[in-house]
């Protein structure tokens, strides 16, 4: 790998990391709030994209609208979720929630294979051209392949200074919701203890719909901005970005909002670079990421960012 | 009453004997669903054209695999020992006709595929058929392809190492191109994958001036989307795997371009009465021009059920010689003339992608 190769790569794989930091946001979030490990997150995502897909498509809404919608019919998804699948079982021992959330994935994954077909369709067109677009650094204009090309030159994907510039204005939006409003202590009261939060004659109900719904809206705009740069869609695309997500909020510390972001970059980095220094590899980039989960559980269990938290007993 | 009842049941057991059943397994959801549908509206125009054999109607049943190599194991032991069939049409990509295949050789049941091109599928099998052509010689026309009429010297060979079809057509395109003179290396990835940047950006830096990606529409038309948007814009080559409108309407102008070896055409040249046949009912019923997949779906139940025809019975060993012993047989895709080891020999059509159109460029015959 020459210098030029290796800074293309950086690129590469800090775009990458871009979205997997956006998804797991969301991801470590929920986890934060409630001590959930919303493995449905993923296929929340997916649902989002169909949404905005047939909303085009179908409807003719301009997409911008489409997009909105998208990510509002998500939270109100993840608020319904949170309704059916995890209420009920608000008090029965954490592994209950656990296995309900993997149920509730399979359904999702199901419904969807059924309604929308299991299909790949297509979502070029749906969203303005110019997020294919690449902004070239360096480079110079020759004819090859009998037209005009810029050879070399650096790339970058317009595509991943939007989901770096939505990242940050989630970042935002989250502190300010979480720090700055009354929903938002009580968040965080809830995070600390859900018996007393709701004797303080908080509707600790409301509240983790809300965190469902803020979650899957998250989930949204990360699956909208996953299918801007890969544009195919499938009931079961939202699986591997989900777990990969998973992975990179473990990295950076699972429940920490700050540690999602590195985890998500550091991933993205690594698969690429795995791939960039040993392609013989390129086959095992999955199966690294979760090597990668499996050393940071059994050498910091708390992730890079994470704290370390006393458990009773 | 009790009477009534017998000859009710006996009625039932005689007309349930008379049936033909053919059981058909292919990947109806997943990530190559739209080859399973493709290679299903063959089948369909088939048996509408042709619903009965030796005077007895023909059942068809569909068993989905879920594009999915253990699963397809599953649908094919399903078809055999829930759906009791005579027969097996299926499965579309070679890995799943290696799973079920070793699934219907052990149940002594006659399967076909309709386009699974890897040698291993039939090979050492008394079974297992298929009326496409294999690999090498499809390799050997990329290769020639690549060599002679585009005249490049160096390619990267993008391989998904998960495919048996995959690795098999990458092998024979490579023994090819280097006989001829060019250079090859390597990149890989896996079925499922959707971010490829690290393979391309290393292809590039290799100087490669072709891609030859003999895997699947899927993953084919992200890699040339990523391409273009890396500043790669030279031909992409690919084996029959790109065969499906996805490869289009996923890549849109970034698979301009892009050449690949397949099966048929429903401009090449083929003049058997059951071609004129199919694409006329096919037109008729879906609107648009047929791929190679329906084609080939449309010729595996014709053959299925012309080697019932010349068996006279319905016993599996004697439908699964008969198959083999299929010779001249004039169907959709050209004269399909079966060997001892249950492949065809056929020859392949080349299709280049242009204003985001198939459109058909030659044929290369067996030599």
């Amino acid at each position: 790998m020459n210098l030029f190769t290796f800074l293309q790569n950086l690129v590469n794989g800090l775009s990458l990391g871009s979205l997997y930091a956006l998804i797991a946001i969301g991801y470590s979030m929920v986890y934060g709030i409630l001590r959930l490990i919303n493995f449905a997150h993923g296929d929340v995502f997916m649902m989002a994209v169909y949404f905005a897909f047939f909303l085009v498509t179908l409807g003719k809404v301009p997409w911008l609208i489409s997009f909105t919608l998208a990510i509002l019919a998500a939270a109100l998804l993840g608020f319904a979720i949170d309704r059916v699948a995890y209420k009920p079982i608000r008090n029965a021992p954490r592994i209950s929630a656990l296995i309900t959330a993997i149920g509730v994935s399979f359904f999702l994954e199901s419904f969807a294979v059924v309604v929308f077909s299991g299909i790949p369709r297509s979502f070029r067109n749906i969203y303005p051209g110019f997020l294919n677009n690449m902004i070239i650094l360096g480079g110079h204009e020759e004819v090859k392949y009998g037209r005009n090309v810029i050879v070399g030159g650096l790339r970058i994907p317009v595509v991943s200074l939007v989901i770096l510039g939505v990242t940050a204005l989630a970042l935002v939006i989250l502190w300010w919701i979480v720090y700055k409003t009354k929903i938002g202590m009580a968040m965080r009261a809830v995070s600390v203890d859900i018996p007393t939060t709701s004797l303080m004659g908080v509707n600790v109900d409301m509240v983790i719909g809300f965190t469902f719904a803020l979650g899957s809206a998250l989930a949204a705009v990360g699956g909208l901005l996953w299918a801007t740069r890969y544009p195919q869609l499938w009931p079961y695309m939202g699986f591997m970005p989900g777990l990969k997500a998973f992975i990179a909020a473990v990295f950076g510390g699972i429940g920490s909002i700050q540690g999602a972001v590195v985890g998500g970059f550091l991933l993205g980095l690594t698969e690429i670079m795995l791939v960039g220094f040993f392609p013989k590899m390129a086959g095992y980039r999955d199966a690294f990421a979760f090597l990668i989960l499996i050393l940071i559980l059994s050498i910091k269990p708390e992730g890079l960012l994470g704290k370390k938290s006393a458990v009773k007993v | 009453m009790k009477k009534v009842l017998v000859l009710f049941i006996l009625l039932l057991s005689v007309l349930s004997l008379a049936t033909v059943k053919i059981g058909v397994v292919l990947p109806m959801t997943g990530g190559i669903a739209a080859f399973g549908r493709m290679v299903w509206e063959g089948v369909e125009i088939a048996h509408e054209l042709f619903p009965e054999v030796n005077g007895e109607p023909i059942e068809l049943t569909i068993f989905d695999n879920r594009s999915d190599k253990i699963e397809a194991a599953n649908a094919v032991r399903r078809a055999i020992e829930v759906g009791n069939v005579n027969a097996i049409l299926g499965e579309v990509a070679s890995s799943y006709s290696l799973s079920g295949g070793a699934v219907a050789e052990e149940k002594k049941t006659p399967m076909v595929s309709p386009a699974s091109t890897n040698p291993l599928v039939t090979s050492g099998k008394e079974y297992v058929s298929r009326v496409c052509f294999i690999d090498p010689f499809q390799g050997w026309a990329a290769a020639v392809l690549a060599h002679d009429k585009l005249g490049i010297r160096n390619v990267a060979i993008f391989m998904d190492v998960e495919q048996d079809y995959a690795v098999g057509l990458a092998n024979y395109f490579m023994e090819t191109f280097q006989g001829l003179g060019g250079h090859v290396f390597f990149e890989y990835y896996k079925s499922g994958d959707q971010d490829f940047t690290a393979q391309i950006s290393d292809a590039m830096m290799t100087g490669a001036e072709a891609f030859f990606i003999p895997g699947y529409y899927q993953e084919i038309a992200l890699i040339a989307i990523q391409a273009r948007q890396l500043g790669f814009f030279g031909p992409l080559i690919t084996g029959d795997g790109a065969d499906a409108p996805e490869t289009i309407t996923i890549g849109r102008e970034a698979v301009n371009g892009l050449y690949f070896t397949t099966h048929y055409h429903s401009d090449s040249p083929v003049f058997t009465e059951n071609a004129k046949l199919f694409l006329e009912k096919y037109r008729e019923k879906y609107g648009k021009n047929p791929a190679a997949l329906s084609a080939l779906g449309f010729d595996a139940y014709l053959v299925i059920r012309d080697a019932i025809a010349r068996a006279g019975s319905l016993d599996r060993d004697a439908i699964a010689q008969a198959i083999r012993r299929t010779k001249n047989f004039a169907g959709a895709t050209g004269i399909i003339n079966i060997d001892e080891n249950g492949n065809a020999i056929k020859s392949v059509a080349i299709v280049k992608i242009e204003d985001e159109q198939f459109k058909y460029d030659t044929t290369i015959n067996p030599q």
